[in-house]
């Protein structure tokens, strides 16, 4: 005997039950309360299709919600609780909606949007309170979720009688085969209809499978079939709330199959008439699991309701557990199930269910175009058989209509899949038409949605089936319509006087069954979420307790706070000390680019928009790159090392994007060139030494005369090869120094010692900021934002004139060097400070004329500047503006300046 | 998710490549204006058959041709790109 409880209620289960089952055995018929009107409900199916029986599962961040008790088996301590209720199940006082039914009618979230705010408003609270499934767990989940790759040449989805077969041949003929079972025990139909009994053919096929080399997974459920042949599985390892033995609750598995053979079987439908929802109806091969699979009878007597000869079975099985059959109700005429010596009525339909107490009593039917009525505690319903398409759907597959079984069965496929089995052939049967009063027959139990829902969406001019899905929200709930979609396109064929296949169908997508956000996570949950690149030099950086800063996937140090310092003090701090003194930085999440091959400088003048071929040895320049529309994508410097060797640098944040740009252009463009060009990003470290210091500083650390400005030359710092680049994007006399990641440490050492011999202080992001906006330095993503061509950014002079680089075509169009387009300005502020990503207006209801792209201080005198974006910006400066932050209620006045704040004259970094 | 068959290291899963472009979206270094404005924006997208560029970015990365039914998935042809497929 197993413990488990529900609703704080503690029960027992056998070894094997489902929680359905269990819940079968102790006489539970009442499980849940439906989505919208809160009707009771009790359990239908017994598999993965259930409707109406899902329960919440586990506690704390173990709780799974909505999990069918078809779908659960049942383990020591297993805690469930039913949904959708309150105060209690039994009593539950949202079932009052269910007298308010035709208020929830198909397409009442629509009529209740068009209609005024007001009714909305009014409605929405209880609505919120009312309609719903469970709740989601507010813990985190402790359990892990694997995910696993595997191959295999065919891959088995269903272990009934065809997958058994199947697999078994395939693996025999030497294939390398999984064989998949979304249940924990192979059989399948086998288990139900009682073949098998002994278990012995399973048990010997299964062996023989393994023996040839096949896997089997059970709880493995195939849930999406994607392209060429990838079928992911989601594998229950652990029970739903159920704490893992090893950790793991669940394992994805991503398998590409040669082929795919899917004997996923059918699943059974229920008929429509009054009161088809009630605790008491139930699918008749479910009855029969029940009863043959769990040995639970969950009636004493009995109606029969069927339009084919499957239903029978599920008589004999009832009556030979010893509840008593009081009617077979078959649609088809005599002499169907003459000779079955069961008390058959021909030409019968059910019409509706009588109950109390959530309990059924008794079945009315029309026999023969009478009214008859008989006294049950369970209706056996089965109304033909929908094969599971899902993933031939999935795969692309289309589908061919079978009218004898009147069911959509596969047809071709575009992947290598086949379908065997029932899913191919399902049984014949007779259609049936529903005659009962349409306001209570449910189709979509999930969601709440009768027949009469259909007919008012047809009254209302909806009349395809996609139409008529969205606005009934027919097959929109966890179960995606696996019972009620043949239902609603028999109606709306109906409706429409056409053949079902007319009626049109909607689409099957993944998964089959509902999947776990945490098993899609798998590891990568949490840090794990997106990687991270770590400087070099981090633990460095971290054993100062600076404040971080991430870009893109680095973190690098925005400040190094001293004592008490704010952010912005002592990023003031570190750009004064540039401005007056030394200071140092690092540099070395910037893109960097070896270019070299006596191609190199034709190369570099395809990618890059400048001149870059008259570059002499051991000297650099700034340059730009444009996108093949004419626009700036990024900017750098290039320096020639040697001959043909040159090294580029671009933006930290453009650094992959530019990666492949290069890469692009070198394989694909230009193949012919003798060229290579490696990207050396994470190779070198870069320390940047800036201030009017900075030459001393590194006399001292050479011992030499240091390169004057955009030069360089290589060097030895600390016993290391260095490469020394003199640029500057402080404005300050600066050197960058590139060393090999793996060899920096020294290197920073002696540096940083000798920056403190000197006075000076150690730098980051946000003081770098301060500096280049002095300066009037673009950034990538600020000033160049996609939008700017070299002219807007008063590039255009540096432009190659010989063209022949990426952009020169498109940068051609006149429309880029027009006049009305947004030009790079400088801003000084009247009054106030000017907040960052301001519009600029010229007074109050005016339309923007452009906004401001960065924002700072002057760093020596005081005072707020800003670099911004301003239509026909170059022709406009004097003229004073209004800078306005609505979002952050802030203004400024500002005047228009060139974007120069700082030695407009350049004569700070020569020497 | 598509499996290609990569020039240099055989059938491999698509999550180890990145799309770049079709391969009349392409920009030759002298097209003309008009020609690069066409390539650029007013692209053919075929129902059918198309040849697009994808890199095999987290495997060898290198660049090559597939020829792609936008359809069906079908991979009728790949070729690779780059200095050492050149004649």
């Amino acid at each position: 005997m197993i413990n488990f409880s529900f609703d704080g209620k503690t029960y027992q289960a056998h070894k094997g039950d489902t929680l359905a089952a269990a819940l079968l055995r102790n006489g539970i018929g009442l499980v849940g309360r439906s989505f919208k009107y809160h009707r009771p409900r009790g359990i239908m199916t017994a598999g993965v299709e259930e409707p109406n029986a899902l329960v919440t599962i586990g506690d704390g961040g173990r709780s799974e919600p909505n999990t069918r008790a078809t779908d659960v088996f049942v383990y020591e301590g297993l805690v469930a609780k039913s949904q959708n209720r309150w105060p209690n199940l039994s009593f539950d006082i949202g079932s009052v909606f269910g007298l308010a039914a035709p208020a929830l009618s198909a397409g009442f979230y629509y009529k209740t949007f068009f209609g005024s705010a007001k009714r909305w408003m009014f409605y929405e609270y209880f609505i919120r309170k009312a309609a719903g499934l469970g709740n989601a767990p507010t813990k985190t989940d402790p359990d892990l979720f694997s995910q696993r790759a595997a191959f295999c040449d065919v891959l088995v989805v269903g272990a009934g009688p065809a997958g058994l077969s199947a697999a078994l041949e395939a693996a025999e003929a030497g294939k390398r085969v999984i064989l998949v079972e979304q249940d924990n025990i192979l059989g399948a139909s086998l288990i139900r209809d009682g073949q098998d009994r002994d278990g012995a053919w399973v048990e010997s096929t299964q062996a023989r499978i393994r023996a040839a080399g096949g896997r089997i997974l059970t709880r493995t459920t195939a849930s999406g079939y994607w392209e060429h042949d990838l079928v992911t599985l989601t594998q229950r390892i652990a029970e739903p709330g159920q704490t893992p033995s090893h950790g793991v609750a669940q394992r994805l598995w991503h398998v590409r199959a040669g082929q795919v053979i899917l004997a996923t079987g059918s699943i059974e439908r229920p008929m429509a008439f009054a009161h088809n929802d009630r605790p008491g109806v139930m699918l008749s091969q479910a009855v029969r699991t029940y009863v043959r699979r769990f040995g639970v009878v969950p009636g004493k007597r009995v109606v029969i309701a069927t339009n084919n000869d499957d239903a029978y079975k599920t008589a004999y099985a009832l009556k030979a557990a010893g509840a008593e059959v009081v009617a077979v109700l078959d649609a088809r005429p005599a002499p169907a199930g003459a000779d079955s010596g069961l008390p058959v009525y021909n030409n019968a339909v059910p019409l509706s269910t009588n109950g109390a107490r959530h309990c059924l009593k008794s079945v009315t039917a029309r026999v023969n175009g009478l009214t008859q009525s008989w006294d049950a505690d369970l209706i056996a319903v089965s109304g033909g058989f929908t094969p599971v398409v899902h993933l031939h759907m999935q795969a692309g597959g289309t589908l061919d209509w079978n009218d004898a079984a009147q069911a959509f069965v596969p047809a071709a496929s575009r992947q290598n899949v086949t379908t065997i089995g029932g899913a191919a052939n399902p049984e014949p049967v007779f259609n049936v038409v529903p005659v009962s009063k349409p306001k209570k027959s449910f189709i979509d139990f999930q969601n709440d949605v009768t027949l009469s829902d259909v007919d008012l969406a047809w009254a209302e001019g909806y009349r395809s089936v996609e139409h008529l899905k969205r606005y009934t929200t027919l097959g929109m709930a966890t179960d995606q319509g696996k019972l009620s979609n043949m239902a609603a396109l028999g109606r709306l064929a109906e409706k429409q006087g056409v053949a079902i296949p007319e009626a049109g169908l909607t689409t099957f997508r993944p998964p089959y069954t509902p999947v776990t956000m945490g098993l899609l996570a798998g590891a990568g949950a949490k840090d794990a979420g997106a990687h991270v690149r770590r400087l070099a030099l981090y633990d460095v950086h971290a054993a100062k307790n600076p404040i971080w800063q991430p870009l893109g996937y680095w973190f690098r140090p925005r400040a190094y706070p001293v004592g008490s310092e704010t952010l912005a003090q002592a990023a003031m701090r570190e750009a004064k000390a540039v401005r007056s003194n030394v200071g140092m930085t690092d540099v070395s999440t910037l893109a960097k680019f070896e270019v070299s091959g006596p191609d190199a400088a034709a190369f570099l003048e395809i990618i890059c928009a400048t001149t870059v071929g008259k570059l002499a040895v051991g000297r650099g320049r700034y340059t730009f790159m444009l996108r093949e529309d004419g626009f700036v994508f990024d900017d750098g410097t290039v320096w020639r090392l040697d001959e043909n060797r040159y090294l580029l640098t671009s933006s930290t944040g453009g650094a992959d994007r530019m990666a492949t740009h290069i890469s692009y252009v070198r394989q694909y463009l230009c193949p012919h060139l003798r060229v290579s060009a490696i990207n050396v990003q994470e190779h070198y470290a870069g320390i940047a030494v800036a201030g009017p210091q900075a030459k001393a500083t590194l006399s001292a650390l050479i011992g030499e005369e240091p390169p004057r400005h955009m030069s360089t030359v290589p060097a030895m710092i600390a016993g290391v090869p260095v490469i020394i680049l003199a640029a500057s994007y402080s404005g300050e006399r600066a050197f960058e120094i590139y060393v090999e990641a793996s060899h920096v440490g020294p290197v920073w050492a002696e540096c940083e010692a000798e920056v403190s011999k000197q006075g000076g202080a150690l730098y980051g992001l946000e003081a770098m900021e301060f500096l280049r906006i002095e300066k009037g330095h673009l950034v990538v993503g600020g000033e160049v934002d996609g939008r700017m061509t070299p002219h807007d950014l008063a590039l255009d002079k540096m432009l190659n004139k010989a063209g022949g680089y990426v952009g020169a075509s498109g940068l051609s169009r006149p429309a880029l060097s027009e006049a009305g387009r947004r030009q790079l300005v400088g801003l000084e502020a009247i009054e106030g400070n000017i907040p960052e990503g301001a519009m600029l207006i010229t007074g109050e209801g005016a339309s923007p004329h452009g906004h401001v792209s960065a924002a700072a201080f002057r760093i020596l005198d005081g005072g707020s500047i800003a670099l911004g974006q301003l239509t026909d910006g170059f022709a406009r400066h004097g003229e004073e503006l209004i800078a306005t932050s609505p979002t952050r209620g802030q203004m400024a006045r500002v005047r228009v300046v060139a974007p120069h704040f700082y030695d407009t004259a350049g004569e700070r970094y020569r020497d | 998710m598509m499996q290609f068959t990569c020039p240099h290291c055989g059938p491999r899963d698509q999550a180890e490549f990145i799309y770049e472009r079709t391969v009349d979206a392409v920009v030759s270094l002298d097209a003309a204006p008009e020609e690069a404005m066409k390539s650029l924006f007013t692209r053919n997208n075929p129902r059918g058959v198309d040849e697009e560029i994808w890199r095999h970015t987290y495997g060898c990365r290198a660049w090559m041709v597939i020829a792609r039914n936008r359809v069906t998935n079908e991979i009728s042809a790949t070729r690779a790109v780059g200095p050492e497929a050149l004649p």
